[in-house]
């Protein structure tokens, strides 16, 4: 430690560490602009300089390093002359446009103006002006106003991953701009309007709607993806206007990644649903509550009288909280019927009877920062989890080693050391592979319930070459992604992730698809006890049908869909792992009741829905999401439900008492948290992603059980198509990043099927076919096509990872 | 007159066009210091210790120690060290160092190679700036030579001693003569200044330790070498070693670069440039390159040059620049002059020089063409004290100092042009 002083303080810092680091420590504010504690140092702006004993001049605060004994002083003559002067130049140039300029109120220029700034300017030559930039439907410019501290710069560089903006010209000249006909990105891009000091970046979505000081902050946390981000959202006369990172180091930090900041245009959507609608005679019609829930319960108890309480199924998401997916399973247990799911993208539930618990991170968030070795496995990581991926970027950056085994090859923006791109049906054989590998590397045998499977396998360098980082860098982990949830062969990937992490003593774990993807294992949102044994049969009562058997996506032949379906927040043609046959499913039911926030275009189009119920989004209602790492997070409404939209947690508890089940008699979503959470917040004893003796199948070099033989898709879920908000959120939905989907194919495949790039194609699966450009990516697999699901042009389609066919049209 | 001693222009005959060529300079004494200390196999340390003795000091501008700085070298350092030469003379009034490179290229090669020699290096990068495309081929041409003679490249002249050396040329932007800027240039980025320290010694090229000298100053290396540390002391004055190469230019009679020993008086060396042109009166002299405070002409006719004597009139020895102006000089207009270049060369990195040294020129042109008012003399000085010391790189000292000095040694000048809207001269 070294020992200093500061304005006569005495403070120590550690070897390396800084005037302001000290300064920061005794809570002495130095001014600054280009000084970020999460960037590199460019000591660039000036506005820090300060007194230090025996220098002869002023020095930067941010950049000097501490040395024993200094004296520094930073609010000296020589010190405050200096920041003045800085000021001052800092002004000349500067529009002073503040009346106007959405920085307005919350402008570190502006505040700190008001303490260095001269009341009148001696500069009377004529202003700089600088042309603005396109950035993109997200970040607005002006950037006459920048100041050149390049923290947006480095943002790109050291966070995102990607220089998308960069400081060209000299002296005077010198802009802040994007390369030449390029926009800003980058599914952290948002993150630079909250790190811009000035009005030069500012939020398009935002821009001119309110005056900073006129939003009231309020706390909450993003419904989007695993991680459960922090939230300040800002609301003028009960609107959302905007949102904001809240600062939490051990999940977010102080980012924000696109989804999470923009999303809330979607919230503001014409879609919204704000009364009750019922179907009846084939027209809808709006009518009120007490109608609706009467229809509703009426219809449940018509189902269950004629089919049986078996038939009515209850479908999640898991971006709904943790009391709105209790009372769903609650109610339907309740209606004598344990067909309850949240999975509707999941297609292999093998693993469901050996599950020990909810699946999880396996680890603290923040501690993905000090890995040294990583196995990421079928994963869209950056879209998926952006700020995950920034921690991975980040522990690369510091001698980490990122293994990947994914059928596509998305650039991660840091060093990946080996990659196994293969055919999803291949994944399985590769993760064979790496196990007998990192087997053969410790002497251990193959444990048993993967011995007969991998009989016939061989590792090969990759999968030796994985198994040593694995084992060699420690702390290490093995991660299952999203792509790797929907896989058909789920079960057996996960087991055998399973058994390389124990081998290689790594952590292992399952990244979070959405915010409350471990919550709603928590509140039994499962078609099995999930808590403990001796109260899951007990309280729950037996077992029910899964996502995939009550959607008839199982087995097309038999007749396993439900009667009567109540849908949680969720559009279950974008929702599902084969939307085709899940719509199929719905529109063969009797009653399908729909609790949701939008009128959704398919439910009323395709006439599939019965009865709409407004439900209020994570805005509108309290409740609680449990976050990939186990995090428990309980937030509160931020607004007024909108029209006559209710928290789902009351319709449902309402819909309890009409059906005169038991238990409905919550007063607060606090009760409803504290009946599934009766210990508190710590969830750690349901916190489990070890399978029992479930026994790997077999795998054929090169022929596995489904999708092994034509073209395979990979379907993976766009990043803005995630959920019910982000797909109405209108500025996202014209980034890049939710582009028209193509077909990617690669160049072998389109030689050999006669394709040209852009040529309109129709695939095929199952009844439905779509049409599509062809776009070329010779980093995919042979034999693959790369087609999104979760679009609506591509609803028609069938599983995400089956197989499908191509036909010239 | 008697030729003064000279050392990096000596026994040239500019009229010969091989004279730069390697046989030539064989002739000239060359590469006899580095074949001395490979066949003697001299330890590193007593080549440093030579140096010190010599009070060689930085030939482009800032005068440091040059045994010093090599001397802060990390010794027991695994992986690579870099020697980069700093040939990127752009200052206003210096031509100095392109003429060492056209007519005795060798003369800096070989003082690299004694320079790796001593620090342990085995790769070094001479950048050229980029306005003096014949000058970098000529650079090119001599490095082959010495490659081919066994001078460079591996195992030099059968001993285990390896240096491999390549020329770079920039593109002519003046920053990147700052030698972090020059780094960074080096490395394919943008040509902007790192801030400091960490210091190149530490954290250099590509972050590996790095030493930086002036052509000048390698040039002058063999010579020290094969003469030893005192007798080169002993041409100029303590503290001031040996010769220097001064860049007259402006109004005398025979502008041109004049090598004499340190410690010679102003007088000499003007009259050596042919004295005033057309006999008239010295009115202002600035001493070491544009960057550099001015002197009135009496003060400096009192002034020797080096270091020391030109640090006690009021300037800076600098580059060794010597930009002469005569009483036909409008000190308005040479200082808008000057203030442009700083203005259009800054590199718009750090606030008070991308704002300041545009200020500067605008105040300056606009006294210049008669909108001047007299309290903008004080807002340029105040303007000066708020860019100078308060910037990442020197830059921003070199467009303040001008700038006061002119007003400080020539007021009345700018005072009459604010109120006459017209010259005083």
């Amino acid at each position: 430690m070294i020992n200093f002083e500061i304005d006569g303080k005495p403070v120590s810092v550690p070897k390396n560490g800084t005037v302001m680091d000290g300064a920061n420590q005794l809570g002495i504010y130095i001014p600054h602009f280009c000084y970020h504690k999460k960037l590199s140092i460019a000591a660039n702006c000036r506005m820090c300089l300060v007194q230090v004993e025996k220098a002869p001049k002023p020095l930067p605060a941010c950049a000097t390093p501490a040395m024993e004994g200094m004296k520094v002083f930073t609010h000296s003559g020589q010190a405050v002359t200096a920041q003045k002067g800085v000021m001052e130049f800092l002004l000349i140039n500067h529009p002073l446009d503040c009346p106007i300029c959405d920085q307005g109120g919350e402008c570190q220029l502006q505040d700190l103006a008001v303490g260095y700034g001269a009341s009148s300017s001696r500069y009377t030559e004529a202003k700089r002006v600088v042309a603005n930039k396109n950035l993109g439907p997200l970040i607005s410019t002006d950037m006459t106003r920048c100041i050149h501290c390049t923290r947006c710069v480095r943002f790109g560089q050291e966070i995102a991953g990607i220089m998308e903006l960069g400081m060209a010209g000299r002296g005077e000249h010198a802009e802040i701009l994007a390369f030449v006909g390029k926009t800003v990105d980058s599914e952290l891009s948002g993150n630079v309007i909250d790190l811009c000091p000035v009005g030069a970046l500012v939020s398009k979505p935002f821009r001119y709607s309110a005056r900073t000081w006129e939003l009231s902050r309020r706390k909450s946390i993003s419904p989007h993806c695993g991680l459960g981000s922090n939230l300040i959202v800002q609301i003028k006369q009960n609107r959302v206007m905007r949102v904001l990172p809240r600062e939490n180091e051990e999940i977010n930090e102080c980012w924000l990644s696109d989804k999470d900041r923009f999303s809330y245009e979607g919230l503001n959507s014409e879609e919204r649903l704000t009364r009750p609608m019922i179907k009846q005679g084939g027209v809808w019609q709006e009518c009120d509550w007490q109608t609706a829930l009467e229809f509703v319960a009426n219809g449940l108890k018509d189902v269950k009288e004629k089919y049986g309480a078996e038939s009515i199924g209850a479908l999640g998401s898991a971006h709904s909280t943790l009391e709105e997916l209790y009372l769903l399973q609650k109610l339907a247990r309740g209606l004598g019927s344990a067909s309850v799911d949240h999975r509707v993208r999941q297609s292999d539930f093998r693993a469901d009877s050996q599950m020990q618990g909810a699946p999880w991170l396996g680890m603290p968030i923040a501690e993905i920062s000090q890995l040294k070795s990583l196995l990421v496995i079928g994963s869209t990581l950056r879209k998926d989890h952006p700020l995950l991926a920034h921690r991975i970027r980040h522990a690369v950056k510091h001698g980490a080693q990122l293994n990947v085994i994914n059928p596509i090859d998305d650039d991660l923006l840091t060093k990946v050391r080996n990659r196994a791109i293969v055919a999803p049906d291949k994944m399985v054989s590769m993760l064979a592979e790496v196990l007998k590998a990192v087997a053969e590397l410790k002497g251990v045998e193959i444990p048993d319930d993967a011995k007969n499977a991998l009989s016939t396998v061989s590792a090969s360098d990759t999968a030796h070459a994985m198994a040593a980082s694995l084992n060699d860098n420690k702390p290490a982990a093995v991660f299952i992604g999203n792509l790797a949830q929907h896989h058909p062969r789920y079960a057996d990937i996960c087991k055998l992730a399973q058994h390389i992490a124990q081998i290689s003593d790594a952590r292992f774990g399952v990244l979070g698809e959405a915010a409350n993807s471990v919550g709603a294992y928590i509140a039994d949102a499962i078609p099995f006890g999930n808590r403990n044994a001796d109260t899951a049969g007990g309280r729950h009562g037996g077992q029910g049908a899964n996502a995939s058997q009550m959607l008839g996506m199982d087995d097309p032949a038999s007749e396993t869909g439900c009667k009567a379906y109540i849908l949680l927040n969720l559009e279950p043609e974008l929702d599902s792992y084969n939307p085709q046959r899940a719509v199929k499913a719905l529109a063969a039911a009797d009653l399908v009741v729909m609790m949701s926030a939008y009128k959704s275009h398919a439910a009323i189009q395709e006439n599939y829905a019965d009865v709409l119920l407004p439900i209020a989004p994570f805005t509108e209602t309290s409740g609680t999401f449990i976050s990939t790492e186990g995090r428990v997070q309980s937030f509160n409404g931020v607004v007024a439900p909108l029209g006559e939209t209710r928290p789902a947690w009351k319709v449902l508890r309402v819909l309890g008492n009409i059906l005169q089940l038991d238990g409905f008699d919550y007063e607060t979503s606090e009760q409803v948290r504290a009946d599934v959470l009766p210990a508190g917040n710590d969830v750690s004893a349901w916190l489990n992603n070890s399978l029992g003796s479930l026994a790997v199948s077999p795998i054929e070099a090169g022929k596995e059980n489904k999708g092994s033989e034509g073209l395979q898709r990979i379907g993976e879920v766009p990043i803005y198509q995630a959920d019910l908000i982000v797909r109405r959120a209108e500025s996202l939905q014209r980034t890049r990043d939710a582009a028209a989907p193509l077909a990617w194919m690669p160049g072998s495949l389109m030689m050999q099927l006669g394709l040209r790039t852009d040529e309109v194609i129709r695939l095929k699966q199952g009844e439905g076919e779509v049409r599509m450009p062809v776009a070329q990516d010779d980093s995919l697999p042979a034999n693959c096509i790369r087609v999104v699901s979760a679009h609506p042009s591509t609803a028609a389609l069938g599983g995400m990872f089956d197989q499908i066919t191509v036909e010239k049209s | 007159m008697s030729q003064p001693a000279q050392i990096l222009l000596a026994g040239l005959s500019p009229s010969d066009p091989d004279d730069w060529r390697l046989k030539n300079y064989e002739q000239r004494e060359g590469y006899v210091a580095l074949r001395k200390i490979l066949s003697e196999k001299i330890p590193p340390e007593k080549i440093i210790e030579e140096v010190k003795k010599s009070a060689l000091r930085g030939r482009g501008g800032a005068g440091f120690p040059t045994g010093l700085k090599w001397s802060f070298m990390p010794k027991q350092y695994e992986g690579d060290k870099y020697l980069v030469c700093n040939s990127d003379e752009g200052e206003p009034g210096t031509f100095k160092d392109r003429d060492i490179m056209r007519h005795n290229p060798h003369m800096l090669i070989e003082g690299m190679l004694i320079g790796a020699y001593a620090m342990g290096i085995r790769a070094g990068y001479n950048y050229v700036h980029g306005e003096i495309w014949d000058v970098y081929e000529r650079m090119e041409e001599a490095v082959d030579e010495a490659r081919a003679a066994g001078y460079l490249g591996d195992n030099i002249l059968g001993s285990d001693f390896s240096f491999q050396l390549y020329n770079h040329h920039g593109y002519g932007a003046y920053i990147c003569g700052e030698e972090t800027a020059l780094l960074e240039s080096l490395e394919g980025k943008k040509g902007q200044p790192r801030f400091k320290p960490p210091f190149p010694a530490s954290f250099g090229l590509y972050g590996k330790p790095t030493t930086i000298n002036n052509t000048e100053t390698f040039a002058a290396v063999p010579w020290i070498i094969r003469h030893g540390g005192d007798k080169f002391l002993q041409l100029g004055k303590p503290n001031n070693g040996g010769t220097k190469i001064f860049s007259v230019s402006g109004h005398v009679n025979k502008p041109g670069n004049y090598e004499v020993p340190l410690g010679t008086p102003f007088a000499t060396l003007l009259e050596m440039a042919g004295g005033m042109r057309g006999g008239r009166k010295l009115k202002g002299c600035i001493p070491g390159g544009s960057s550099m405070p001015v002197l009135p002409g009496d003060v400096m006719m009192q002034t020797d040059m080096d270091y020391d004597s030109i640090a006690k009139a009021g300037s800076f020895l600098g580059s060794g620049a010597v930009i002469i102006m005569d009483d036909t000089t409008c000190m308005v207009r040479a200082l808008e002059r000057l203030s442009y270049f700083y203005y259009e060369e800054s590199c718009g990195q750090c606030t008070p020089c991308r704002e300041g040294t545009g200020w500067l020129y605008r105040i300056v042109h606009r006294i210049e063409t008669g909108k001047g008012r007299l309290e903008d003399l004080d807002l340029l000085n105040n303007l000066a004290d708020n860019i100078q010391g308060r910037t990442i790189c020197a830059l921003g000292d070199a467009a303040a100092m001008p700038v006061r000095a002119m007003i400080q040694h020539f007021r009345d000048e700018f005072a009459y042009h604010v109120e006459h809207k017209k010259c005083l001269v």
